[in-house]
């Protein structure tokens, strides 16, 4: 057994003597740090690592089957599937390893802004780690696309007519794109190549700079109320930290990063066990029109925001807003390189990721189940609920057929079922006359198309007629009361009576 | 130098400064010589990139460049026979530029319009908010989107939601029974702004101007 050691010890030493990295990869690991940062708070940036090496593995991996051609790569993603063995498995690990990297890095990113990570001296470390965020969005557009179905394809159609609203330069910008004049196979490869080579090796690099730039300047010791950075101490106050007080990072501090990165691991494993891989949806091709697209989760908020922007705002914002959010995310630490870290003195920063955190959630949640989307089928199979149909006369029950097939619940929903895109129609008759009902469906308004050119009058007096009994119980229907005023005139010797 | 301090003997101080001296003088010419070439070299590969520079950003920027109406030709949508007087029909047409590996992709759908007789419309299958299918109702005569519910009326006009404009048509014409429309890039806000003969706006209404684009009924009241 000695000799065994000896003869490891004496290859190790071979090629110590001709590749000399062993010593600095030893100094690097045993490097002293703070001992605050021996935390639980400070262990996302492995773990993101860790996923970066997981999705790269599995990346490759899947790029021993899939088929980058837009003939063929949706055949090859079922292929996967079913197929070859565990290839689901891949698939599946790739997918959350996906959403677990950009949760994780959101995350990272928040503890660095709270903790003041990003003063002096480390605001090249943010600049960078903001381009790392923006490179892990790309990979997860770009697989979006590789993932070839009805939701890529039509999602690429989304950020063609985005691409094509740039001033002048739109239309070239969209072939740019496209890689020809529609999307189709030079779409795919394009993608391909962006996904696989340009924006992994942009981020890999990225990834690199950032941890020697946390190496050579050390990672950020626990903030302390009061203790304020300054460009002319810091150094010295935090070699002091390192030196005097300061832990080796391996094995100190690194256990804790080892076990959330485990736990991370084991968490990817286990959603892409138990869910399984996404999609792919249905095939890409543009004359099955019977499907409503949507982007992956990390782009749902981007989905429900243009729902929202009214036309006329939506080009600018859509320019502006992006270069003023990632400009001020770059240039934050260069306008506030000192001063107070911790995040008990910096109100503002806690409520604006709040804020952020809260906006993003619900924009996201919205994009879940798009309130503003028309449910393409919810006329064909939806009754209308019986008690709506209770003591009404023959003409309203033929107004609910009326409602029924000129679909207007794709759009309004009754007894809980239909769109949400329009307001829900019970109760309709509490808040609306009947002449004003008459005039909203014939003249629409109010994000709701006229009617009057698909309803005969008959249709119209039917419709309304029904939405003029739809009141709960204990409402009473709305009123005109100028009519009433005007019908009761002749009757009346004074002309203020008011009812 | 240290070499020279090594011997003893005792030389004339003047002589060993020119030796000195020559040595120096020697060596910096060299370098600067070599700092020269290696400027030299450097412009030269400077060069070399610059020449290298024009086929990548020609291969790059290939696809943009082509002119819109090199992609556009006239296609055939069938028979006139097909599209029912007063109905709105989805017709799908094989696009004329594909590659090999296009596969289902290369083939696309539009809304065939059939007024009355020979009065025809061809609508985009994309919305003209952000590209999405449209679909026909035909009971509520309207198309509707499913990605933000834009909705147009049956003759391509905005009716509600966030598209700025109505349906983007193709222009169409009859080749004896033929119905034919000038298709070959996708339909977006950039193709329509290059005032594009091939594609115009709605029948009927006057030619695109940002004046024109219609309003929405209520700006305030997006929901």
């Amino acid at each position: 057994m000695p000799r065994l050691t000896e003869t490891a010890k004496s290859v190790y030493q071979w090629f110590e003597d001709r590749l000399g990295l062993g010593k600095p990869i030893l100094d690097a690991v045993e490097h002293e740090v703070p001992e605050s940062t021996a935390s639980w708070w400070y262990v996302f940036g492995s773990a993101a690592t860790v996923l970066l090496v997981m999705q790269v593995m599995t990346g490759v991996l899947l790029g021993l089957v899939y088929s980058p051609s837009a003939g063929h790569a949706w055949a090859s993603l079922e292929f996967l599937d079913h197929s070859v063995t565990l290839g689901w498995f891949l698939r599946a690990l790739h997918g959350w390893g996906s959403d677990f990297m950009i949760a994780i890095v959101l995350i990272h990113m928040a503890q660095v802004f709270l903790f003041g990570a990003y003063k002096f001296p480390r605001e090249l470390t943010w600049i960078v780690g903001v381009v790392c965020l923006l490179l892990t969005l790309g990979m997860a557009f770009t697989g979006q696309v590789l993932r070839f179905d009805q939701d890529s394809y039509w999602g690429l159609g989304i950020g063609a007519s985005i691409v094509s609203r740039v001033p002048l330069i739109g239309g070239a910008l969209v072939k740019l794109m496209l890689g020809g004049p529609i999307i189709a196979g030079p779409t795919l490869t394009r993608f391909f190549a962006l996904h696989v080579f340009i924006i992994p090796g942009l981020l890999i690099a990225m990834v690199g700079v950032h941890l020697w730039m946390v190496l050579r300047l050390g990672i950020n010791e626990w903030p302390m109320p009061g203790r304020l950075v300054s460009k002319t101490t810091y150094t010295r106050d935090y070699h002091k930290l390192t030196k005097e007080t300061g832990i080796a990072f391996v094995p100190d501090a690194a256990w804790k990063d080892a076990i959330f990165a485990a736990a991370i691991m084991l968490s990817v494993m286990a959603c892409a066990f138990f869910f399984g891989p996404f999609g792919p949806t249905g095939q890409p091709d543009p004359t099955i029109i019977q499907t409503a697209p949507k982007p992956d989760v990390a782009f749902l908020w981007i989905y429900a925001v243009l729902a929202y922007l009214p036309p006329s705002l939506e080009t600018p914002v859509l320019f502006i807003a992006p270069v003023l959010g990632i400009g001020a995310m770059l240039l934050l630490p260069l306008f506030s390189p000192q001063g107070e870290k911790h995040w008990s003195r910096r109100p503002i920063a806690v409520l604006m990721v709040a804020v952020i955190a809260v906006v993003l959630g619900v924009f996201t949640h919205l994009g879940t189940y798009t309130p503003w989307s028309p449910i393409m089928d919810a006329w064909t199979s939806d009754p209308v609920p019986v008690r709506y149909l209770h003591n009404r006369t023959p003409l309203e029950r033929q107004g609910a057929l009326v409602l029924q097939n000129k679909q207007c619940r794709n759009c309004h929903a009754v007894g809980g079922s239909g769109g949400l895109r329009g307001p829900a129609l019970d109760g309709v008759a509490t808040r609306m006359t009947e002449d004003q009902i008459f005039r909203q469906v014939l003249q629409g308004g109010g994000n709701m198309p006229a009617y009057g050119n698909s309803l005969s009058p008959a249709e119209t007096k039917a419709l309304v007629r029904f939405l003029s009994t739809l009141n709960t119980e204990n409402e009473p229907k709305a009123i005109d009361a100028s009519r009433d005023l005007v019908t009761t005139l002749p009757d009346s010797a004074s002309p203020a009576r008011v009812q | 130098m240290n070499s020279n301090e090594e011997p003893k003997v005792p030389i004339d101080a003047d002589a060993e400064q020119a030796v000195i001296d020559e040595a120096t003088r020697v060596r910096r010419a060299g370098h600067s010589r070599r700092t020269f070439l290696f400027k030299v070299a450097l412009l030269a590969n400077g060069l070399v990139g610059a020449v290298m520079a024009v086929p990548i950003l020609g291969y790059l920027l290939g696809p943009a460049s082509k002119k819109a109406s090199a992609e556009e030709s006239w296609i055939s949508l069938g028979p006139i026979a097909e599209f029912p007087e007063g109905e709105t029909r989805l017709a799908t047409f094989r696009n004329p530029i594909t590659t090999a590996w296009d596969g289902q992709t290369g083939d696309v759908p539009c809304w065939v319009r059939r007024e009355s007789g020979t009065t025809f419309q061809v609508f985009a299958i994309n919305c003209a908010h952000l590209g999405c299918p449209v679909r026909w109702f035909a009971e509520s005569k309207l198309f509707l989107c499913p990605c933000h519910g834009g909705a147009y009326y049956e003759d391509g006009a905005r009716a509600s939601g966030p598209p700025e404009r109505g349906l983007f048509v193709y222009e169409h014409k009859l080749s004896g029974d033929t119905l034919m429309i000038s298709a070959g890039s996708m339909p977006t806000l950039a193709a329509k702004a290059t005032t594009s003969p091939t594609l115009t706006q709605i029948a009927g209404a006057a030619p695109f101007s940002p004046g024109a684009i219609p309003k929405p009924r209520c700006e305030s009241c997006q929901d």
